[in-house]
């Protein structure tokens, strides 16, 4: 006698037919699945304003005196900035902001305690992620400040002859990324993510608990179909589903909010489908704890709200204390986050984007597996 | 002996919370044997349906299916036993073809379309195919799960209620089905409220309150209760009703219009008493034959007063 064992693609198709054709025929759904998107990134992409601190800041210093500490910890003293790294070069600086490790780059150039005494006017350089510009903003408002309030401190003695004057050196800024700080560079992509997060558990959420409540599920549960066949196969219409909301949120963004796009665009459809996945999976495991729809709809509300707080779509999340950093580590928004705002403004290549993109695949396999430990194979 | 049993379940229970729903239940089915299952409402007999299943799964005791333990290889017995629910559980949002069709993918069943036109040509559904299920009344929507459960060719079928809101020559040509299917060695369990159906079983089993009151062929059922029977006829039955049912030797009535049915365990008692109630009120008294209504009654009455 055959052995009752392994996936069967027959019914696992079945489980995606029979799902499409439902879809189809759910003409409200349908019609949130364009609607939603749109109305969402119109309304919140004007409305979403931040204003952070403690933002992760590395230092390139070829120049150590009392007056670049002085520069080093006014700002630090604004709240706005965090040093968390001493980087070699310029190299380094652009990679690190590029990976987003940090949010700025300050640069003092070699000599430059010994220029501003010869009155040579020397620059220190800050290469701001201006991806966020209102994360961003305030704190290159304040760094603007500090030659006036270095010279207070440090021009005296001898070299009072030089606080007189106009500030002895400038600080000039690079906003990289979105030179304009257009405020929607940043929450436009975020925003894909948020939409498709909140659509895609919303609607998986409900997809096992309404054949609870509709009677069918004792149906299924009578038929040889195994827990991963019948997941799997509620999920993938909502595959093609999230891929056509990314797309709508593409063309709005692309059009509408006029975004610059520096990427590749088959790199953002692979991560749009790697994210959309693993909101999928987080849906269906919703969907098999809760005994109903409404807990499910609670479920996916609970789940929903700390992906908009922490994961970096709202608040910079550098900026975040470590613990709401850690909760956020765990959420596939926080990456989408970046993934996305990388491709769009930094043109991110894959390798820049892998320490962002694995970290979805685990969240994925691993909620996958709750999900069918989960999964009631009986009615009891 | 266990290879010509279908169904060979022994001391199943099963507690909802608090309650016993399912008292030490043993059932066995032969192979090509219609075997009934009745009892009122809420008595266990889905419960046990299901823990046959294995959708549900017992607190205690064992049993096989098809040869397949039914705690262990529930994945096997899905495979071939044909389980219609007594709610309607397909998809109201599917067409008829799409859920037959569904049935068909799920069992990984060779030749689908030609096998889903049969089947729609046997229902007479075939100008039907591509309706939505919802929009079937409950008649056609009860003949669409038959044919679906049926679809697969199981070995065993667990009808529960497969005839509720069914009309009656409906029913008639389910039945013959039915024992056209056992002909060839398909055992069935069906569980009903009808006694016409009931009687047209090989065997049935009662029960009541989650017990198994009494099971074997219908007459053996009849003759183990030790119950006689007597008709009363006449006109005046409503107004010696009263007088009869506190009679001695009188265990329970049923009236039908014009007739009466009373049932006691004293033939001699029962016999007495209603010729003395008879000629009171002019009516007749007949002996009759106990039917399995009339035990049925009876065996919920016991159950009641225990």
């Amino acid at each position: 006698m055959k052995r009752f064992t392994g996936f069967s693609f027959s019914r696992w198709w079945s489980i995606v037919i029979k799902e499409f054709l439902q879809l189809k025929r759910d003409r409200i759904t349908f019609a949130m699945i364009v609607a939603i998107p749109v109305l969402q990134l119109v309304l919140f992409g004007y409305v979403i304003n931040t204003d952070p601190k403690n933002m992760p800041t590395a230092i390139i210093s070829n120049d150590s005196s009392v007056m670049t500490r002085t520069i080093i910890s006014a700002m630090e003293q604004s709240g706005y900035f965090k040093f968390v790294a001493n980087l070699p070069n310029e190299e380094a600086g652009k990679a690190a902001l590029s990976r987003g490790k940090v949010l700025f780059v300050v640069n003092i150039p070699t000599n430059f305690t010994k220029r501003v005494i010869r009155g040579e006017y020397p620059s220190i350089l800050v290469e701001a992620d201006a991806t966020d510009p209102t994360a961003t903003a305030m704190a290159l408002a304040a760094v603007m400040q500090l030659p006036s309030s270095v010279v207070t401190r440090d021009l005296t003695g001898s070299l009072a002859f030089l606080a007189g004057k106009s500030a002895p050196f400038e600080v000039r800024v690079h906003r990289l990324y979105n030179p304009e700080a257009i405020n929607q560079y940043n929450i436009v992509p975020g925003l894909m993510g948020v939409i498709l997060t909140m659509m895609m558990v919303l609607m998986t959420g409900l997809a096992i608990t309404r054949e609870r409540e509709r009677g069918t599920m004792e149906n299924l549960l009578a038929m040889p179909v195994r827990p991963l066949e019948i997941m799997t196969g509620k999920i993938v219409p909502y595959i093609a589903i999230g891929l056509i909301q990314a797309t709508i949120i593409l063309l709005v963004a692309l059009l509408l909010f006029r975004l610059p796009f520096f990427g590749n665009i088959l790199l953002l459809y692979f991560v749009v489908l790697l994210f959309v996945a693993a909101n999928l999976t987080v849906g269906i495991m919703l969907s098999s704890i809760a005994g109903n729809q409404l807990q499910a709809m609670q479920l996916t509300m609970f789940y929903f709200l700390p992906n908009i707080l922490i994961s970096g779509f709202m608040f910079p999340f550098l900026g975040m204390p470590k613990w709401a950093q850690y909760i956020g580590s765990i959420l596939p928004l926080t990456y989408f986050n970046r993934l996305v705002r990388g491709i769009f403004l930094k043109g991110s290549s894959f390798s820049d984007l892998w320490p962002n993109i694995w970290p979805m695949m685990v969240f994925t396999a691993i909620v996958m597996t709750i999900a069918v430990k989960f999964y009631k194979k009986t009615l009891d | 002996m266990s290879d010509d049993l279908a169904i060979n379940v022994i001391n199943l229970n099963k507690f909802f919370g608090p309650k016993h729903v399912v008292k030490d239940v043993s059932l066995q089915v032969k192979k090509g044997e219609i075997y009934g299952f009745l009892g009122p409402n809420g008595s266990g007999k889905t419960t046990t349906i299901r823990m046959m299943c294995g959708l549900l799964t017992p607190d205690s005791g064992s049993g096989t299916c098809l040869g397949y333990d039914i705690l262990k290889e529930s994945a096997e017995i899905k495979r071939h036993v044909g389980y219609m629910t007594q709610k309607f559980s397909y998809w109201d949002d599917l067409t008829i073809r799409e859920n037959l069709d569904f049935v068909a993918r799920m069992y990984s069943m060779l030749g689908r379309s030609q096998i889903i036109n049969e089947t729609l040509e046997t229902l007479g559904l075939s100008d039907r195919a591509n309706q939505l299920t919802g929009s079937l009344s409950g008649g056609w929507k009860q003949r669409l799960a038959l044919a679906a459960s049926m679809l697969h060719k199981p070995d065993l079928l667990l009808l529960d209620e497969p005839t509720a809101g069914v009309d009656p020559s409906a029913r008639r040509d389910f039945w013959e089905e039915l024992h056209r299917l056992a002909a060839k060695g398909i055992s069935v369990l069906v569980s009903t409220h009808y006694m016409d159906e009931a009687e047209r079983c090989h065997k049935v089993a009662y029960i009541a309150y989650g017990k198994l009151l009494a099971q074997g062929a219908a007459d053996e059922v009849i003759a183990s209760q030790g119950l006689s029977t007597f008709i009363l006829k006449g006109t005046n039955l409503s107004k010696a009703m009263e007088r009869i049912e506190s009679a001695p030797g009188v265990q329970q009535t049923v009236l039908f219009g014009t007739m009466m049915h009373v049932s006691g365990l004293d033939k001699d008692l029962l016999r007495q008493s209603l010729q003395a109630a008879a000629s009171e009120y002019g009516l007749e008294v007949e002996e009759a034959d106990t039917g399995l209504e009339d035990i049925f009654i009876h065996l919920m009455k016991q159950a009641d007063s225990n």
